[in-house]
């Protein structure tokens, strides 16, 4: 018993180190921007950089923009195929892996070819068409983790019983989507919003070789330019994904209903 | 015409056919139950009714209207599912003005009607509480106010006690009968339990492999079973096998020896049967014209009844179950017995007992 808990203390200590160190090292070297002490002059460099804020401030409009169209098309979809499709979900499921597999630049080299100034739909013309493809890619990318918190929070509720409740009185689809099934799988809307959000803030192909300035391409750019600052830039970006974790957390004790449950 | 037909109604899922041509009509303000085992049919023929599902062929209407292709929320019926199906994001006021709301009553009437209907539940006061902080008798209680509110046409309840502890299950049962009674709504009740449906009932069907096998009251499915199904499904029976010797006059040669059932039955003479008695009809003594020589096997004090096992010539176990009345002997084990039965209450069903 006690031999027992020493060793999995020593793999738990092994495993902190080894998620720990490379950060611990990262914040130690971004802080010695300064020759012989240690400073917050990268953090000054990189937050009072305009380009900074530009490019960032993009990039949550996109992740916004990301999360509204994946949830108007995953959570009908996910509701849909609980409720009436359910031989089709191993399909289903099968498709919103496909995004892991196959690379992003395959699709920003589809959309290239297929919406470029020449073609039938030229969208990559015009700034706010290249943003829209843009989303419609971070959607892409974002696929398989909002249908999976999506379709595991559809999994704890009875969702076709809810369904024909709502429609037994008098409720039609859209009522049924908006007053009964969302409110229901909140949580797990919201776990899919901020593991989007994640990787729009993170994502580089796409904006990249779309040309677009979101936050990922100013980071790598960054990195190619400077020393301390991308370690700064890092440091930052952590912080605000361990927020989204934390919001999870919070939003998620914070309804009321879901308690029960827990 | 009834102001719920259904009509000749067939209903198969792939290649099995889980209601074959069920008809029935159901009056305005009757309680009728739909009681059978599980497979039997009945929820399918209740969603079918509610539009969750449409039939093969056949025909439903409601008050002359017919529902072929209305969809489940324009039919204006209300359902009581098993599991409640409340809300879990929605107070239980909520819960019961979500019908209310969807229909566009305005806000002042909803919050009365809800206020009305709790209170006819017994739930004043709950409207603040969210469905996870109520029993499961009190879910349920709000799934019927939330279901009566939008007041509609036809109340379906889906086993909806059959979640429910034995206490709880008794007192709602009579508490749903007496809302219904009040508010004179046509409901249709679909249960596994006979108790239920007989206590509850105006008229009960009974179903079997997506048959309605009888259709009527309570006391007449009890005492007048159609069908050897609903004879073995309806309470207890002994089952005595025989054959018809004379038809006209009513014999029957048993391993009890000769009964004489002094009416002329519908099947020649020659056919094996299976005479089938209700335990409390078997007397001990001479009060029935039936008489039969046993010997008891086994006796049983509850109470208010007692229950004996005995042995008729032959070899042939028959239950009796006698009201206990003070200065009444308890026959024991090994005794000799003679009990008897009335004919009229000797039911004679097709085929020898397995």
């Amino acid at each position: 018993m006690k031999s027992g808990r020493l060793v999995s203390g020593l793999f738990f200590g092994l495993a902190c180190l080894y998620f720990l160190l490379p950060l611990v090292g990262t914040l130690e070297f971004s802080l010695r921007a300064r020759r012989g002490e240690y400073s917050l002059d990268a953090y000054r460099n990189v937050l009072g950089d305009p380009q900074f804020h530009q490019t960032i401030g993009y990039s949550f409009i996109l992740s916004m923009a990301t999360i509204v169209l994946g949830v108007l098309i995953i959570a009908p979809t996910a509701f849909w195929v609980r409720l009436k499709l359910p031989r089709l979900r191993p399909v289903v499921e099968f498709l919103t892996l496909m995004p892991l597999v196959i690379p992003p630049i395959v699709i920003v080299f589809g959309y290239i070819r297929l919406y470029n100034t020449s073609s039938w739909l030229p969208l990559l013309g015009s700034s706010a068409g290249s943003d829209f493809l843009l989303v419609c890619g971070y959607a892409t990318l974002s696929l398989p983790y909002m249908y999976r918190a999506i379709d595991t929070g559809l999994r704890a509720i009875d969702v076709s019983t809810l369904t024909e409740a709502a429609q037994s009185l008098g409720a039609g689809w859209v009522t049924i989507m908006a007053k009964v099934i969302l409110p229901n799988i909140l949580v797990a809307i919201l776990s899919g919003a901020f593991l989007t959000f994640a990787i729009v803030i993170g994502e580089y192909v796409l904006a990249a070789l779309l040309n677009r300035p979101a936050f990922g391409p100013y980071m790598v750019w960054m990195g190619g330019n400077k020393a301390y600052e991308p370690a700064a830039l890092a440091v930052v970006a952590f912080a605000i994904t361990w927020a989204s974790m934390g919001l999870i957390q919070l939003f998620s004790r914070f309804s009321k209903h879901t308690q029960a449950r827990r | 015409m009834s102001f719920i037909t259904l009509q000749n109604i067939q209903k198969s899922f792939g290649a099995t056919q889980v209601v074959r041509d069920f008809s029935l009509g159901i009056e305005k303000g009757e309680f009728i139950s739909l009681l059978g085992p599980s497979g039997c049919g009945k929820t399918t023929v209740l969603r079918m009714l509610a539009g969750f599902e449409g039939p093969t062929s056949g025909q439903i209407s409601i008050d002359g209207q017919d529902m072929t292709g209305l969809p489940a929320n324009r039919r204006r019926i209300g359902m009581v599912f098993q599991s409640y199906a409340l809300f879990p994001n929605l107070t239980v006021a909520e819960n019961v003005a979500f019908g209310l709301k969807v229909t566009g009553t305005p806000r002042s009437e909803a919050a009365k009607r809800v206020e009305e209907m709790l209170g006819m539940v017994g739930l004043g006061g709950f409207g603040a509480r969210y469905p996870f902080q109520l029993s499961g008798g009190q879910q349920q209680r709000v799934a019927l106010a939330r279901a009566i509110a939008p007041r509609p046409r036809v109340l379906l309840l889906d086993e909806p006690l059959s979640a429910l502890d034995a206490k709880i299950r008794i007192s709602l049962r009579s508490e749903i009968r007496a809302i219904q009674r009040e508010l004179g709504i046509t409901t249709l009740f679909v249960t596994h339990d006979q108790e239920e449906a007989m206590s509850m009932s105006d008229r009960v069907v009974v179903m079997y492999g997506g048959r309605a096998e009888q259709v009527g009251a309570p006391s007449e499915i009890y005492n007048r079973p159609a069908s050897r199904f609903v004879a073995e499904f309806i309470g207890s029976l002994n089952l005595l096998p025989g054959t018809i010797t004379d038809a006209a006059a009513g014999l029957v040669e048993t391993p009890a020896g000769a009964i004489a059932l002094g009416r002329t039955l519908d099947q020649p003479t020659g056919t094996p049967v299976s005479l089938a008695i209700r335990p409390e009809g078997l007397h001990m003594g001479y009060e029935g014209n039936v008489v039969l020589n046993t010997r008891v096997a086994d006796s049983e004090f509850l109470g208010s009844i007692i229950r004996l096992r005995v042995m008729t010539g032959g070899n042939m176990p028959l239950i009796i179950a006698r009201f206990n009345r003070e200065g009444q002997m308890v026959p024991q084990p090994g005794q000799d017995l003679t009990v008897s039965v009335n004919a009229s209450d000797i039911i004679v069903l097709d085929g020898r007992a397995a």
